[in-house]
């Protein structure tokens, strides 16, 4: 009754383009926008920063990443883990060697290197499809945390190979190292959140996201109707080898503060992100971040209420929570294979009908 | 919209979190789950059955009672920071992370929150030097004196000459792992033995091209530094390929119970380093057994008692129990804050007599806490598992490491830090 668009007409393609073509949503998208710019960072406590927020936005950054590549071109990575690492052994060597240079400029420079390593470990993509190229970038994620724990050069010949983000400021606020304030992290991720999720939105709907889409549904007829797959496959890897070194190197600079390659960019962090992107939904911005929530806010909550409020030994609470993770992943796997960005488009449609669906 | 929901939800729950007073409050972050819970299990328990026994049996600590909270975090250093964060506006004393990964993120946060860590025979090993590192303790003895302990131990054994003699590190790849390698490279060059280094991944349970490795380089000695489910595996594959048992030297976290059981008879003979005393009937088990296990308040299943790595979590428990004791008598009051904690590790010195008056006699080394040194004298002894008999015993006196080796390092890579993150040494 309330969300439908009859009434709204749309006078021109721009308008009937739009990302959020019925007005509710967007005055949602707006609203929640401006809360989170404006309201959140005047509340937000460290422990909501630094065990909830932040980790969502660089997952849901992450998640956007792998979701260009696999959910939008189709093709699938396993490496994820791996380019997380280049961004933030990336973002380190430059913290450190060029300390006077803003955060900022780092952080998207590491972004960059990332890029280039993405797109070389995305050539094999050229010549093996599907399963094989996963097994491809799967090498990709062991070499490379192979090559930070090889190489002491990458973490400055610390003792123990572990790397530290020394504190650097921005406009005079303190945004990596351990001073940060819990509203200097999340607005700075928040923005970097913002800017690469619009990015994402507006490239995956225009030519380059329609030539990706191509390639995903059918490469030998989006080459002969005029896509170039070279192009559009590695401009793919390079995308999304972006997001995930931005991803990483504020992983490592703003959220963890210290960290060594085997435990913070193993294998598991490839599929946590794999999983993000199925379960929220593959192809699609939206499912990014739902995958996001999904799996770095579930877990804390239920920790909150299982330890916090119902008071269980933390080790019979700790083997529920992987329980009921586990449990709400199959069911919503089956209930809908195409990730809650698919529910949430059911019930939007939904919606519209309702209370007459007939 | 989903994002918004679960952002009310976790910060009803965030903001409900109970304050408190005229409590010593606590935390304890434990692995009770994860491949890492076998050594962690019994850690926590040790812990936690501590306290328990002071407040059952003293009331608390000056007459103020204890409150530990456990938080999980399976050994990973994401859940470390959410268990910090969520301990952190509650004045914890003493925050023992009882993990170098999460040791090391810890290090500056506790220093810009103005809390105390200690770090027992782990975390960073340069946090020796104080004047660099104000707010973290790592006493008694650190990795590197642990790997020193070691070579000295073999020099002894092999008529103070380990020239020619291969000795392989068996490391778990990772910050804790690769700790000691640049201590046996110095040590290498110092004693003219060869040494190589042998990298498992995380967690470890996949060790068979290393023990083949080790089957054909044939090395005179194997140092292990494992943790978790690595120990067990590591020790099993040694008894597989038939390597001496006597020759592999764990660290004091390879050398518990449940790492040596899994591979039997073919364990007898593994020796490891340990900074306490093995044997499980310390007068303070009378205690133990009487306010807390017969009470049927023992942490977990309350079937650790007496193991290793249950007296390690007792003795981090008793550090902090002689710190709390020298925070109140120092600044004459039962209310205790973090602050007055790091000053009293800072002038903290255990003696004999004071571990005796908690009912561990010949247990710990004696040290003593200085604002240059926080990290003790060097200290541990080399213990060795009977299959038969289903107990370790220690087979040296307590062994001082080489500081005239490690002393340098710790200087070099503490100033190291000090540059990158900006910091000016004082003491």
């Amino acid at each position: 009754m309330l969300y439908r668009e009859a009434g709204q007409f749309k006078t021109s393609y721009r308008a009937d383009n739009q990302t959020f073509p019925i007005r509710i949503d967007r005055i949602g998208y707006f609203v929640l926008l401006a809360v989170a710019f404006l309201v959140v960072p005047f509340f937000v406590t460290d422990y909501m920063a630094n065990a909830v927020l932040v980790p969502f936005l660089i997952y849901a950054i992450a998640a956007l990443g792998l979701n260009i590549l696999t959910g939008y071109c189709g093709q699938v990575s396993l490496g994820t883990g791996g380019f997380m690492a280049v961004g933030a052994y990336a973002v380190y060597k430059l913290m450190t060697t060029f300390p006077e240079v803003n955060l900022a400029i780092h952080v998207l420079l590491a972004g960059g290197i990332t890029a280039l390593v993405g797109t070389a470990f995305g050539l094999p993509s050229l010549r093996i499809k599907g399963f094989y190229l996963a097994v491809a970038t799967l090498a990709a994620q062991f070499f490379l945390v192979w090559l930070f724990n090889k190489v002491p050069w990458f973490y400055n010949y610390s003792a123990s190979g572990m790397i530290t983000a020394p504190e650097r400021t921005l406009f005079g606020v303190s945004i990596a190292g351990p001073a940060t304030a819990a509203w200097a992290k999340y607005l700075f991720c928040l923005v970097f959140t913002v800017g690469l999720a619009w990015l994402a939105r507006n490239l995956t709907r225009g030519a380059t996201g329609r030539k990706w889409m191509a390639i995903r549904d059918m490469d030998i007829a989006a080459e002969i109707i005029g896509v170039n797959p070279l192009r559009a496959k590695l401009s793919a890897f390079a995308v999304s080898s972006f997001f995930i070194g931005v991803a990483g190197a504020l992983f490592f600079a703003v959220y963890l503060g210290a960290a060594e390659v085997g435990e913070a960019f193993g294998i598991n962090k490839s599929f946590l992100v794999l999983f993000m992107v199925i379960i929220g939904g593959l192809g699609s911005i939206f499912g990014s971040f739902a995958g996001a929530a999904f799996l770095v806010v579930l877990p804390v909550v239920l920790k909150n209420v299982l330890v916090g409020q119902l008071g269980w030994p933390t080790d019979l609470a700790a083997h529920i929570e992987l329980m009921i993770v586990g449990a709400l992943i199959v069911t919503f796997l089956i209930l809908e294979p195409h990730g809650l960005a698919q529910l949430w488009r059911v019930t939007k449609e939904k919606l519209r009908l309702w209370p007459f669906p007939h | 919209m989903k994002v918004r929901f679960a952002t009310l939800v976790a910060a009803a729950i965030a903001t409900g979190m109970p304050a408190f007073a005229q409590e010593l409050f606590f935390p304890s972050m434990v692995y009770r789950t994860g491949p890492f819970a076998a050594s962690g299990i019994p850690l926590a328990d040790g812990y936690a059955d501590y306290f328990t026994m002071l407040n059952e049996r003293d009331g608390g600590i000056g007459g103020v009672k204890i409150k530990l909270t456990e938080c999980e975090t399976s050994y990973n250093t994401e859940k470390g920071v959410e268990c910090y964060e969520g301990f952190k506006g509650q004045k914890p004393l003493l925050i023992q992370p009882n993990s170098t990964g999460i040791a090391y993120q810890l290090i500056p946060k506790v220093e810009a929150d103005g809390l105390t860590m200690l770090t027992p025979g782990l975390g960073r090993t340069s946090v020796k030097n104080g004047a660099v590192f104000r707010n973290t303790f790592n006493f008694p003895s650190n990795y590197w004196d642990g790997a020193s302990i070691i070579i000295k131990h073999l020099l002894a054994e092999n008529g103070d000459d380990l020239k020619g003699k291969k000795i392989t590190l068996l490391y778990h790849n990772s910050a804790y792992g690769k700790e000691p390698i640049r201590t046996l490279e110095e040590l290498s060059k110092k004693h003219g033995f060869e040494f190589n280094t042998l990298p498992v991944d995380s967690p470890g349970q996949e060790q068979k091209s290393q023990w083949l490795q080790i089957r054909r380089d044939r090395p005179d000695f194997v140092i292990m530094w494992g943790w978790g489910v690595m120990n067990s595996a590591a020790i099993q594959e040694a008894a597989n390929v038939r390597y001496p048992m006597e020759n592999i030297y764990g660290s004091w976290w390879s050398g518990s119970e449940n790492d040596v059981r899994p591979a039997g008879d073919g364990a007898n003979g593994y020796k490891s380093l340990n900074m306490h005393g093995a044997n499980g009937d310390y007068p303070i088990f009378a205690d133990v057994a009487k306010y807390v296990k017969d009470a049927g308040k023992a942490a977990g299943a309350g079937d650790q008692i007496g193991s290793i790595m249950y007296l390690r979590g007792v003795y981090e428990g008793a550090l902090a129990h002689l710190a709390v004791l020298k925070a109140q008598a120092d600044n004459n009051t039962k209310e205790v804050t973090p602050a007055m904690m790091r000053d009293a590790l800072e002038g903290m010195e255990v003696t004999e007599e004071i571990m005796a008056g908690l009912g561990l006699p010949n247990f710990a080394p004696p040290f003593k806490a200085t604002c240059e040194n926080h990290g003790g004298d060097g200290y541990a002894l080399i213990q060795q598992w009977d299959a038969k008999a289903g107990k370790w015993s220690a087979i040296t006196d307590w062994i001082q490491s080489d500081l005239e080796v490690i002393d340098p390092l710790v200087k070099a890579d503490s100033e190291a830090y000090a540059k990158e993150a900006g910091i000016t040494p004082k003491c």
